[in-house]
């Protein structure tokens, strides 16, 4: 950490003390030693001199996780300039000037470079992203939780009629709620995998309900599947009518109970 | 009503048997039988309340006497053959009078036969000494039916031994066999988990046969009562398992890969089982041999299909449910290669939980006809006629009839009670007995 400070510090200094407009400016580290220097301030010999990035700062450069940072940056004598990170073109022409908000979600160094003939130049700037604090159950889930309690959180039970297996129509706008949370969470979490589980409400024999818990997992399995998620992560276990989340002896428990439900492992 | 029900249920249930038989169950041609409270001699006497209501119970049971009423019998009651002296006149207002048939025989008990006898302790050991008369007879000579002694540990176990075995021996003699070793086997989650029980006809002697810790469920026994298969969740879902009913430990069965592979029924050389699996994404029916192997599908359809029950009878016909007619689930029959397929119920309401009885020709089932869904009542159907009769009415749910090994009772689940226990009765409705009371009890099948 004082390491890092001080070469910062000592990056600052060398900075202003290249450009005389007195911009705050930062330069990425050191480059690799086979690489020319990313900042070269020689004066050209050629007739086209390299383009001048006259600064490139993020705003503020320490940020939590969900807060902006906003990119600034004015180059000249550039033909194209763009920024990494997905960032992308920021411009053609002789003065390029702008800037852009970023939301990283982690401490990101984006590098601006600037081209033309003569060449190219590049300036790195560093967002340090920290860990919101730690706040009331109201907030989004921190970004440790599991795979199986970020499932529970975003993935909602599906319903369905007396002794039937079709999806209603809210069943498939959940499914494509759902469909959507379970393709992010399998980018984010790679060895996780979705249990699809179906019940029945408690008027059928246990047995054709078992086989009926079955046929809405397979369902709600296979409009997912249709709807892009990975088929090998989805997995169906039915429990008939033998886990019911409400016992009473009415429509409204009833249809609590015939549903499928989701569960992460 | 009341009469047309018994006469239906009677035909129905016996038109392949004696009419006589016929006789008795409907109530015309029953014998009537007394049955004397013994009294013991030393430690014997703690357990005679136990012999003397076991003995009743397994008599009432089967169904085949008329049971005089206790409160008519005569107050001298014999113990031994010795104990009768014949008069020379008999003279049923002399109070004084030695025991005599004609006490039995005559009103108001008018009994044809009489069962007696005493218990006693020896050499450490329970033992019964039982006589079956009969009254009608003109003398005690050719009055005895039975004489015999009957041995059991001195405790209550003992007690229901030689009852159960005295008892047997009555029914024997009028070519009944006796219920009294026969077992139940059901689901209770007395242990915080369903596990399979088992018991004995009469609700005593309950014990926990599995320790799965998940739920295990849907017991069924092989016809030569060795094996034990059940749906039980393993890591992989609701799966059929097996268990040996002689080690008590599991044997193999394979499992098709499948999210359910449940109902699991043996053929009656009890060397098949068909079941239910969602190999192809939909409960269909299947065939295999005991232990999994040669899995062969029966059914062909897009709908959930469950319960496969084979004919004990024939080995060819198969009872299921299926919701193939696109209305709630109903009970069909077919072959057992899948073809001849009839529907049985009237399309009305659920249909379920169909179980043969021994003689092949009528099923027991689960309905909801005439109910709302949920409302399951017990049928009998005669597979032949389509006839069918309602044997339970106004009390409760009531599911998954099996048929004991005499073919004259059912037992069933049943909450009309608060909770789902288990019940037996005779399959006309009648001599309704709850035998269990903790916990939930559910899906009996009765095992020889």
């Amino acid at each position: 950490m004082t390491t890092k400070r001080s070469s910062t510090a000592l990056a600052i200094a060398l900075s202003l003390s290249f450009f005389a407009a007195g911009c705050k400016k930062k330069i990425a580290a050191p480059p690799a030693p086979s690489k020319p220097a990313p900042v070269e301030t020689a004066k050209p010999k050629t007739t086209v001199a390299r383009p001048i990035i006259r600064f490139f700062t993020a705003e503020p450069t320490a940020i939590e996780r969900g807060q902006a940072s906003s990119l600034k940056w004015e180059i000249a004598g550039a033909d194209s300039a763009s920024i990494n990170q997905g960032i992308g073109s920021i411009g053609t022409g002789a003065n390029i000037a702008g800037n852009r908000s970023v939301f990283p979600s982690s401490t990101t160094t984006y590098t601006l470079t600037a081209r033309n003939a003569g060449g190219e130049s590049s300036e790195s700037v560093t967002v340090n992203v920290t860990a919101p604090p730690s706040k009331t159950v109201t907030t989004p889930a921190p970004a440790k939780a599991s795979f199986g309690e970020e499932l529970a959180r975003l993935l909602k039970d599906v319903y369905f009629d007396f002794d039937k297996s079709e999806l209603r129509e809210d069943s498939r706008s959940q499914l494509t709620q759902n469909a959507d949370h379970l393709k992010s969470l399998f980018r984010d979490y790679p060895s996780g995998t979705a249990t699809l589980e179906g019940h029945a409400d408690e008027r059928g024999s246990a047995e054709y309900n078992l086989g009926l818990g079955d046929r809405r997992a397979i369902a709600a399995k296979e409009f997912l599947t249709q709807l892009g998620v990975s088929a090998d992560r989805l997995r169906t276990l039915s429990y008939g009518k033998e886990r019911p989340q409400c016992t009473d002896n009415n429509e409204g428990c009833w249809q609590k109970n015939r549903r499928v439900h989701f569960t992460g492992q | 009503m009341k009469k047309l029900l018994l006469l239906l249920t009677a035909t129905a249930l016996f038109a392949q048997q004696r009419p006589d038989i016929i006789g008795q169950i409907v109530g015309t041609q029953k014998a009537t039988i007394a049955i004397a409270d013994m009294r013991g001699a030393g430690r014997a006497a703690e357990q005679t309340a136990v012999v003397n209501s076991t003995i009743f119970r397994d008599i009432e049971d089967a169904a085949i006497f008329k049971m005089a009423p206790k409160s008519m019998y005569p107050l001298k009651v014999p113990q031994r053959p010795q104990d009768f002296r014949k008069p020379l006149q008999y003279d049923p207002n002399n109070r004084n009078a030695d025991p005599w048939l004609m006490d039995w025989s005559e009103p108001p008990v008018n009994a044809d036969y009489l069962a007696f006898g005493y218990t006693a302790e020896q050499d450490g050991q329970l033992v019964l000494f039982g006589w079956l008369f009969n009254v009608r007879q003109p003398d005690v000579a050719a009055a005895q039916v039975i004489g015999k002694l009957y041995f059991g540990p001195l405790d209550e176990t003992g007690a229901r031994k030689v009852a159960h075995e005295f008892a047997a021996d009555i029914l024997k003699q009028f070519g009944v066999e006796s219920l009294a070793g026969s077992k139940i086997y059901y689901v209770s989650n007395r242990s915080g988990h369903k596990e399979i029980w088992s018991m004995d006809y009469d609700g005593g002697n309950q014990k926990q046969v599995t320790s799965y810790s998940t739920i295990t469920t849907m017991p069924s026994v092989s016809p030569d009562a060795t094996r034990l298969a059940f749906t039980s969740w393993t890591p992989n879902g609701p799966q059929i398992l097996v268990h040996s009913l002689e080690t008590l430990r599991r044997i193999p069965f394979y499992n098709p890969r499948a999210g359910v592979n449940q109902n699991a029924s043996y053929t009656p050389d009890g060397k098949q089982m068909v079941f239910s699996s969602s190999v192809s994404g939909y409960s269909q029916l299947y065939i295999a041999n005991a232990d999994g192997s040669n899995l062969k599908r029966i059914t062909q359809t897009r709908v959930v299909e469950v319960e496969p029950k084979v004919n004990p009878k024939t080995g060819n016909d198969i009872v299921f449910v299926s919701g193939r007619s696109g209305v709630s689930p109903q009970l069909y029959r077919m072959n057992i290669e899948g073809a001849d397929v009839q529907r049985l119920t009237t399309g009305e309401g659920q249909a379920t939980n169909p179980s043969w009885n021994p003689q092949g020709t009528h099923v027991a089932f689960a309905w909801t006809r005439g109910y709302d869904p949920g409302n399951f009542n017990i049928f009998v159907m005669d597979v032949a006629t389509g006839n069918y009769v309602q044997l339970t009415s106004g009390a409760g749910r009531n599911e998954n009839p099996t048929w004991a090994p005499d073919g004259k009772h059912i037992v069933f689940a049943s909450d009309r009670g608060g909770r789902m226990q288990i019940w037996s009765m005779l399959a006309d409705g009648t001599q309704l007995r709850q035998l269990t009371s903790s916990g939930i009890n559910e899906k009996p099948v009765w095992s020889k």
